[in-house]
């Protein structure tokens, strides 16, 4: 018993040391636990306290309310409606085909939709939500509300899109907003916010700045899942600003009606530049924008002959013609090589050289002074004033008139027009024959001129300033300079010059002869004052003059362009109307008509003078207040 | 040595050999033990209210019901005579072998994997249990070891297969991390037998052999969690997420922590299984180290007392079995712990007492009334079976 007893008590020694040793290794690992628990909480814990922070905290932009443009009575003419919609956070969703899949169960995608959720997701960061479904009805959203927890990353929103009460009416002038593009991003927060539109063209892109506003941001208490648990803090952004502008939304729409399909019209107030109404047929909708325009829409409004898209009233180029005689005129009694009485003989052509230039009127006008040569639109009478005062001095005048010079209009992608010169044309290695200048004389050659800048020719002859059409009449309710006639430098061409351009213009409307006897204003609206202007869009071969032909006979689209300048009243010039018909055969016949007629509603419409400036801003000087 | 050998109750239960009585067992349960356990538990109580955003009905009273039941269980072990477990200790092993059988074939899969089987209300983890059971088992083989026979390989082969078909049962469900734990478990238990230092060399340059091709045969997801243990940050919303994540909640609580309900981790859900697995995330992060190491020092003391009551226990069952059980905890503990602060590979260890579930409760409340019953029937003279 006591050898057993001794292997007992030996063997409790080994467990013993063996025991000890485990415990040892036990309280070692501990230990080494307890070391890793002080390293990460104290020696790195402040580290991943900023990682906690952040985990908790989601800063997320807010999107600041798009400003509304407003027409100069502050109807609004882009405003916004409330657009619900469905997101998706990558982050969130984790499987996003999977999640898409089961979305478009309850509410139907196209292949195209799903394409387009993708790339976005592709292109933004994964927390940033990306657009699923816009426009939503009731019931979608219901049933998108009611399957939530099988759709995890999907949240609904509302979210506000534009709306253009006017549609196709002010189209060209407000413009569109679309979503941003690739190269936009980046250079503003905000623009990848989901829904965000900025402006595409016109007024929206011309002050895009002032209407989109400045992201605000939100500071958010979320848990792994993204959920928002309370909101830390808010800083508010600065909601876009309201901008006015000057067409009268009223005008605008009647000025449209009087404009069939290829008609451009430009309504200026010829003392301020201000433009008005400014219509080109045929327009769109800017609407169909909002929810992106579909591949065969898109296809229906770039393939049409008369574009849609295009604002012909500043991207249209045209031939003057005969409304700018007006400046041959002015060149050539300014630099005085004629005088106003000078008489000048049209047997119904001109010769230079052995080139005969025509006249319009076969049979000539005769013996004619300045005034007779606008009122009848004689040819012959400017080949030979051109001749006399040379291109140079023709362009010269033309670019004091505002035409082929960038008026600066707030409607991005405007063309400045061409108004040739001799050096114009070296530069393109041809010599400028006299020839030329002969023709350039009547407004044939060269000239590419837009409507708005014969508009702005026609309010500076009627004014004697340099006005220049514009359209923003106040920013966020400041206003803008340029609503005043003061704002506007005279011309510093001789007032007895332009009085003799314009008591011309008066006769070519209101005297016997003149050649738009019939746009005489009705009843007692004033008298207008304007000139005529057929240009030609295929050249006359002399066997057809010969032949004696008949524009009515042609092809429409060979058929000259119709245009008409006018301004009213006479007396005390407020309006300036431009209008163009392509291939609308004569401007007397087809323009002056509607100019008299659109001339004759903006009269109406402002029996009043036309709505006063907004008061001035506080630093303007007390003397300069208009009463 | 440790024991002071003139304790009149001691004496008298030497003198009547085989059994004392009900009061005097009571008295020698150890109580302060108890108290350990009810402080551990108290404190699973405080973080799981936390985690159940401060509501009890969610995880807390569950868990102290359940604690309560263990309770109860523990103290009825106690009181059962060391010897009578001693002899059920082989047909307990089989049963757990047989249950491990069961899982397999009718096992419920949860997370990929069979490990619960369904006893009435309860679901049961056979693995867990086994761990006891092999305890159970291996403290009763090598009881009867003398140093002639440890030193006979052949005496070593029925104790070694002991542990190699639960853990190659445990493999096969596949639990990775249990069947190391379960593994670890047998080579501390035959080490504390008296088992050569040369033959543990022998054993560990197999495993390391035999590593690679088990590597191979690994699942996806586990050699995700390695992959993933050795580089949390290569995916962080994949399988490093977790990790990530309960770092994140341990560094930012601090040295005080943000204060019960304060953490952001846990209540805004980053924390995965904050209830269950990452349960000491939620200590850490609203009690800071303070908190994190007070509770490490409370499960220490429990480990402590488990090596105390092995040294002083009078027979080598009771020894090898204190310590088998002290080792099981520790395991738990250590994995846990170790796991959550991102020293190790996820295993799906809880931390025992404080995490919520019941099966891990009540299987580690078992251990302890067997630990208890060692440390009440720690003087028992086993009958003489040196044959």
């Amino acid at each position: 018993m006591s050898a057993a007893r001794k292997e007992e008590a030996a063997r409790r020694g080994v467990f013993t040391r063996r025991a000890l040793v485990l415990g040892g290794i036990q309280l070692g690992a501990l230990g080494f636990l307890a070391y890793r628990l002080k390293k990460l909480q104290v020696d790195e814990g402040e580290r991943y306290a900023t990682l906690a922070e952040e985990n908790r905290i989601s800063a997320r932009l807010l999107a600041p309310p798009r400003g509304r443009v407003l027409d100069r009575e502050g109807k609004v003419i882009a405003g916004s409606q409330s657009n619900w919609r469905a997101l998706i956070v990558a982050e969130d969703a984790r499987d996003v085909p999977a999640v898409l899949e089961t979305f478009s169960r309850i509410v139907p995608l196209t292949e195209a939709e799903r394409g387009r959720i993708e790339r976005e997701l592709r292109r933004r960061r994964r927390f940033i939500p990306v657009t699923v479904r816009e426009f939503l009805s009731w019931e979608e959203m219901a049933r998108i509300e009611m399957n939530a927890p099988d759709l995890p990353g999907i949240s609904v929103d509302v979210g506000a899109t534009r709306e253009y009460p006017e549609r196709e009416h002010l189209a060209h002038i407000v413009g569109y907003v679309a979503p941003p593009a690739e190269a936009d991003m980046g250079e503003d927060p905000l623009l990848e916010l989901p829904g965000i539109r900025v402006g595409r063209a016109g007024v929206e892109r011309f002050h895009d700045k002032a209407l989109r506003g400045r992201a605000g941001s939100i500071r958010l208490e979320v848990n792994a899942v993204g959920r928002v648990i309370r909101e830390l803090d808010r800083r508010e952004g600065q909601p876009g600003q309201d901008v006015q502008i000057s067409v009268d939304a009223e005008l605008q729409r009647t000025v449209r009606a009087r404009c069939e399909e290829g008609t451009s019209a430009v309504v200026l107030d010829a003392r301020t530049g201000e433009v008005l109404a400014m219509a080109t047929q045929p327009s769109f909708d800017p609407n169909l924008f909002n929810a992106g325009v579909s591949a065969a829409q898109w296809r229906e409004w770039t393939s049409r002959r008369q574009t849609p898209l295009i604002n012909k009233t500043t991207n249209g180029l045209y031939a003057p013609g005969s409304t700018f005689k007006m400046v041959v005129a002015l060149a050539a009694l300014e630099a005085k090589v004629c005088t106003p009485g000078e008489r000048v003989h049209c047997p119904g052509h001109y010769d230079l050289g052995d080139t005969r230039f025509h006249c319009h009127s076969r049979y000539g006008h005769g013996s004619l002074d300045m005034r007779g040569g606008i009122k009848l639109s004689c040819d012959v009478y400017f080949y030979e004033m051109a001749r006399r005062t040379g291109i140079d001095r023709i362009a010269a005048m033309a670019r004091r008139l505002g035409l082929g010079v960038d008026l600066e209009i707030e409607l991005p992608g405007t063309r400045r027009g061409l108004v040739p010169t001799r050096e114009w044309r070296q530069a393109q290695g041809k010599p400028w024959n006299l020839g030329d200048t002969v023709v350039h004389g009547i407004g044939q050659g060269f000239y590419q001129l837009t409507p708005l800048s014969l508009a702005t020719m026609t309010a500076r002859l009627a004014t004697g300033r340099a006005v220049q059409p514009h359209l923003t009449r106040a920013v966020g309710g400041r206003p803008v300079k340029g609503m005043r006639p003061d704002d506007w430098p005279p011309l510093g061409i001789p007032e007895r010059d332009l009085k003799l351009v314009r008591e011309a213009m008066w006769a070519v409307v209101n005297e016997e002869g003149g050649t738009a006897r019939g746009a005489r204003l009705p009843g007692n609206l004033g008298q207008l004052a304007g000139k005529t202007g057929t240009t030609q869009v295929r050249r006359v071969s002399r066997e057809q003059r010969e032949r004696g032909f008949r524009v009515e006979s042609m092809p429409r689209e060979w058929r000259p362009h119709a245009l008409f300048v006018c301004f009213a009243p006479f007396d005390n010039p407020q309006f300036a109307v431009m209008v163009i018909v392509e291939h609308g055969t004569s401007g007397s016949g087809a323009a002056a008509p509607i100019a008299r007629d659109i001339m004759a509603d903006t009269i109406n419409r402002f029996r009043q003078p036309v709505t006063a400036p907004p008061a001035r801003v506080a630093e303007a000087a007390p003397g300069t207040a208009r009463p | 040595m440790i024991l002071p050998d003139n304790r009149t109750y001691e004496r008298r239960l030497l003198m009547r050999g085989y059994s004392f009585g009900v009061l005097e067992k009571l008295w020698a349960i150890p109580w302060l033990f108890v108290l350990l356990l009810c402080a551990v538990a108290g404190v699973g109580y405080v973080a799981l209210l936390s985690a159940g955003e401060g509501v009890a009905e969610a995880y807390a009273s569950k868990h102290a019901l359940r604690f309560g039941f263990g309770l109860v269980l523990m103290l009825s072990l106690s009181l059962v005579d060391i010897r009578v477990i001693a002899r059920l200790a082989w047909p307990a092993y089989a049963v757990g072998v047989g249950l491990l059988v069961l899982v397999l074939l009718h096992g419920n899969v949860g997370k990929g994997a069979q490990r619960w089987i369904d006893i009435g209300p309860v679901q049961l983890q056979p693995s867990e249990l086994m761990k006891i059971l092999l305890v159970l088992a291996l403290a009763s083989w090598f009881r009867r070891a003398s140093w002639e026979r440890m030193g006979n390989p052949l005496f070593l082969i029925p104790p070694a297969l002991a542990v190699l078909v639960p853990v190659a049962l445990i493999l096969k469900q596949p639990n990775l991390g249990t069947a190391l734990i379960t593994a670890t478990i047998g080579a501390a238990m035959f080490w504390a037998a008296g088992v050569r230092l040369w033959k543990f060399a022998i054993l560990f340059a197999g495993v390391g052999l035999a590593a690679p091709i088990a590597y191979e045969r690994l699942h996806d997801y586990q050699r995700a969690r390695i992959t993933t243990f050795l580089d949390p940050e290569s995916d962080p919303l994949g399988a490093g997420y977790n990790i990530i994540q309960s770092k994140i909640a341990l560094g930012s609580g601090g040295l005080w922590g943000k204060g019960f309900l304060q953490g952001t981790q846990g209540h805004l859900n980053f924390l995965p299984e904050k209830q269950t697995d990452f349960i000491f995330t939620m200590v850490a992060e609203e009690f800071g180290l303070v908190g994190a190491l007070g509770t490490l020092a409370l499960l220490a003391l429990v480990i402590v007392f488990a090596l105390l009551t092995a040294l002083r226990c009078r027979h080598g069952f009771g020894r090898l079995l204190a310590l088998g059980l002290g080792m099981n905890f520790f395991l738990y503990v250590f994995v846990n712990i170790a796991m959550v602060t991102g020293s190790i590979p996820v295993g799906g260890v809880p931390l025992p007492l404080i995490s919520h579930g019941g099966s891990a409760v009540l299987t580690v409340m078992l251990g302890f009334g067997l630990l208890g019953s060692v440390h009440v029937h720690r003087d028992v003279e086993f009958a003489a079976s040196h044959d």
